[in-house]
């Protein structure tokens, strides 16, 4: 049936009609909410603009482990305490959820059926309750902690309270940078050796204790080099005065709480990634490399894991992606990240929320497509290399 | 040897129960080592959790007798030695946890609105249910005669919202998320692989901008920016506010499963549908989506328990669902000091509701495996 709009029933016409009208329409709406919020703005005596960011903050963080923070600090620095906090249990949350992920991935697939089906009661309970409530609830478990005065005693130096964990501070002196240089420089030799000892295997057959070597150079040259230079390190120790301690290196309960349930929560959905990865590697490549007699530890590091991860990397990536977002949730408990600290108190002190929440979703945007941006380089370096 | 063999059993030490806890459990001797360290520690770890949350627990009276009516009068409060779990403070509290501030006289009308939910989702979860039609018409109008129901309106009395609380917030965010979030979800996607450039970039924007910041800013974003956005006199309650955010969240996730459901159509099947003469929307409704959405069920449940886990960050923007009325009781001095109890049962709605979700998903995997055939007809 042909339509009497001929004109109409021309594709390229029509492609442009109904672009034209989204643009328009879109175009409109903008106008017409911008013109509404700058009205709304005024009526309100809402301050617009970025002046806001060098005004006094006026209140006080507690915890601040990068930057020292006065409440005379402006709102800037209130921001990158913000962006420090969000990025430190973010790392350390993606570090723990990976590797607990990955044992209890490989746990679940243990011949044991106790075992494995105590990981999977966990993997359940950990993924089908909601992710603020284990926040709240770890929370809630470490402020029930003795108080300060009855702290218990771990190892003579730590101390753990309702306040926090407190442990020595190491103070760095003189000469400990030398240490720290020899310590960069053998990661960057092992680094290279590898590399040569890899080619070498792949010319002439032959193997080198990388493994070995690399651990000896990391560990035991800058440990010499340490004893040498007179031990350049000594520790602060945490000693209880009134109704507190003094000194020592604090980590608040805000930040446990949130490391602890972010890292469980996303550990569940980290092993169950893995398994799927393991599960994926057909049973003839075990088979197949049992009968060319590799040791079992070899089977999963040589032909096991690294197919398996062309699996595990995609899911992996969006699982380090939620946790990142998740960390958003620090607010429920008083955790001083980029949401409660810059998008929460700056937020009501100043009224400028639509500058505050602009910053806020365009800096959770560059860290999402940095951690992508990373992920994919990672991604395309496991995938399959046809030769 | 012609002579046929007597039949012989297998070995006693394969089959049977002897032959399971073997290869199962004591397979070799790491095997067996880790099963009796793991048996040791639940036998350490069962019963103290079975006394605590049951044996020694009050349900209503403590071991006095006495019907328990605040804290201190919990069993584990008079003697530390011997109380369990105070699970009191869910039966005392029960109605918030459930209804949250709704008034008494008209609660009949949420319970109204719970039994018409199940009727609701009744069809869209069992295919085999006879005049199963019926029923989804009933599905279609649920959410219009919900709305009067629980708001008020049409001869009820008006309930405002900020009398709403516990798991009817829960599960009028959840639903209410999940049933916006689809169609919105579907255009978005059919955006996205739109031959039109300019709306094709305009769905990926929306989309990856709301799947790269989280959940929190958003509702943020619903609370504190859309009253500049809109014009004087519109007021818009807290709860539609919020809708408005876990919405846009959902829409986004949810395009971008229909999207992957959308791949995985062969183009045979555009071909042929263009080759009936049918226009775009014609295609998409009645050929390409009817069989993306089929294969995209699993996740689409699997993001909407997601969703529903999502909905307890309504606390932080000051909306009480089932957490926040847990969280609220906590602050109360008769009840201070019951976490455990309170998060407990919170825990365990979630979970049964979760839990069942992503059983159902897995079922419908199950079922979709081996029932449809795509594209090979």
């Amino acid at each position: 049936m042909r339509s009497n709009l001929g004109f109409f029933s021309d594709e390229k016409f029509r492609s442009i009609f109904f672009q034209t009208l989204v643009v328009g329409l879109f175009a409109l709406g903008l106008f017409f909410v911008i013109s509404t919020t700058s009205y709304n703005l005024e009526k309100r005596n809402i301050a617009t603009g970025w002046s806001f960011l060098q005004n006094p903050a006026g209140f006080d963080i507690s915890f601040s482990p990068f930057l020292e923070f006065k409440s005379t600090d402006t709102h800037l620095k209130v921001y990158f305490v913000g962006v420090l906090n969000t990025l430190l249990v973010s790392i350390t949350g993606c570090i723990a959820a990976t590797i607990l992920g990955f044992i209890l991935g490989i746990v679940r697939l243990s011949s044991n059926w106790l075992l494995s089906r105590l990981v999977y009661i966990y993997v359940e309970f950990s993924r089908n309750v909601p992710l603020l409530l284990q926040i709240i609830l770890w929370y809630s478990i470490l402020i029930q902690l003795p108080r300060v005065k009855q702290s218990l005693q771990v190892l003579d130096v730590f101390y753990i309270s309702n306040r926090g964990l407190y442990s020595p501070r190491p103070i760095f002196e003189s000469g400990f940078s030398y240490v720290l240089i020899a310590i960069v420089l053998a990661f960057i030799s092992s680094f290279l050796i590898n590399r040569w000892a890899k080619k070498r295997q792949d010319k002439t057959g032959q193997q080198f204790p990388v493994f070995s070597s690399s651990i000896g150079l990391i560990f035991i040259v800058p440990l010499i080099l340490f004893f040498i230079l007179g031990s350049p390190l000594s520790f602060e120790h945490p000693e209880l005065k009134g109704f507190n301690f003094k000194g020592g290196l604090v980590i608040r309960p805000e930040f446990i709480a949130m490391f602890l349930a972010l890292s469980i929560y996303t550990a569940a959905f980290i092993s169950e990634i893995v398994r799927a990865g393991i599960m994926s590697v057909s049973k003839g490549q075990r088979e197949a490399s049992a009968a060319i007699g590799l040791k079992q530890t070899w089977i999963m590091r040589l032909i096991i894991i690294p197919q398996a991860l062309r699996v595990i990397v995609p899911p992996l990536t969006s699982q380090y992606l939620n946790l990142t977002k998740n960390s958003s949730l620090g607010i429920a408990v008083g955790y001083a990240d980029l949401v409660h600290g810059f998008g929460g108190i700056s937020l009501n002190q100043t009224g400028q929320a639509i500058e505050c929440m602009a910053i806020v979703m365009a800096t959770y945007l560059s860290i999402s497509l940095t951690i992508s941006f990373f992920m994919n380089i990672y991604n395309r370096s496991i995938q399959f290399k046809e030769k | 040897m012609n002579e046929m063999n007597e039949v012989r059993k297998p070995p006693v030490a394969t089959t049977g129960i002897i032959g399971w806890l073997r290869i199962n459990l004591f397979f070799n001797w790491t095997n067996s080592l880790i099963t009796l360290f793991v048996i040791y520690c639940l036998y350490q770890f069962i019963p103290w959790i079975l006394d605590w949350t049951i044996f020694s627990a009050d349900f209503k009276y403590n071991y006095l007798g006495e019907q328990i009516t605040n804290q201190e009068m919990c069993s584990r409060n008079l003697d530390p030695e011997n109380g369990g779990a105070c699970w009191a403070v869910i039966y005392v509290r029960f109605y918030q946890f459930i209804y949250g501030f709704y008034p008494k006289v008209e609660v009949w009308r949420v319970n109204v609105a719970y039994v018409m939910l199940a009727l609701a989702l009744l069809p869209l979860l069992y295919a085999k249910l006879p005049y199963r039609k019926y029923f989804l018409y009933f599905t279609y109008i649920f959410p219009v005669i919900a709305y009067f129901l629980l708001n008020g309106g049409l001869g009820f009395t008006e309930v405002s919202t900020n009398k709403w609380g516990g798991l009817l917030v829960t599960l009028v965010l959840g639903c209410t998320g999940i049933a916006l979030a689809f169609p919105i979800g579907i255009m978005l996607a059919l955006g996205r692989r739109s031959k039109l450039p300019v709306i094709s970039m305009m769905c990926t924007l929306f989309i990856e901008f709301i799947r790269g910041v989280p959940l929190i800013t958003l509702l943020f974003f619903g609370m504190v920016m859309l009253p500049l956005f809109l014009p004087e006199g519109i007021d818009m309650d807290g709860l539609v506010r919020v809708l408005v955010a876990v919405t846009l969240f959902q829409s986004a996730y949810m395009a971008e499963v229909i999207r992957g459901g959308l791949q995985a159509i062969p183009p045979g099947q555009y071909e042929a549908a263009k080759s009936l003469g049918m226009s775009y929307w014609r295609m998409n409704l009645l050929i390409i989506l009817p069989q993306a959405i089929r294969i995209s069920i699993p996740p689409i449940v699997n993001t909407s328990i997601g969703l529903f886990k999502d909905t307890t960050l309504v606390i932080i923007v000051g909306i009480l669902d089932l957490l926040g009325i847990g969280r609220g009781t906590l602050a109360d001095t008769n009840w201070l000091g019951l976490s455990y109890e309170i998060y407990f049962f919170v825990s365990l709605v979630f979970f049964i509701f979760t839990f069942g979700m992503s059983r159902y998903s897995l079922y419908l995997e199950k079922k979709l495996k081996t029932g449809i055939n795509m594209g090979a007809d």
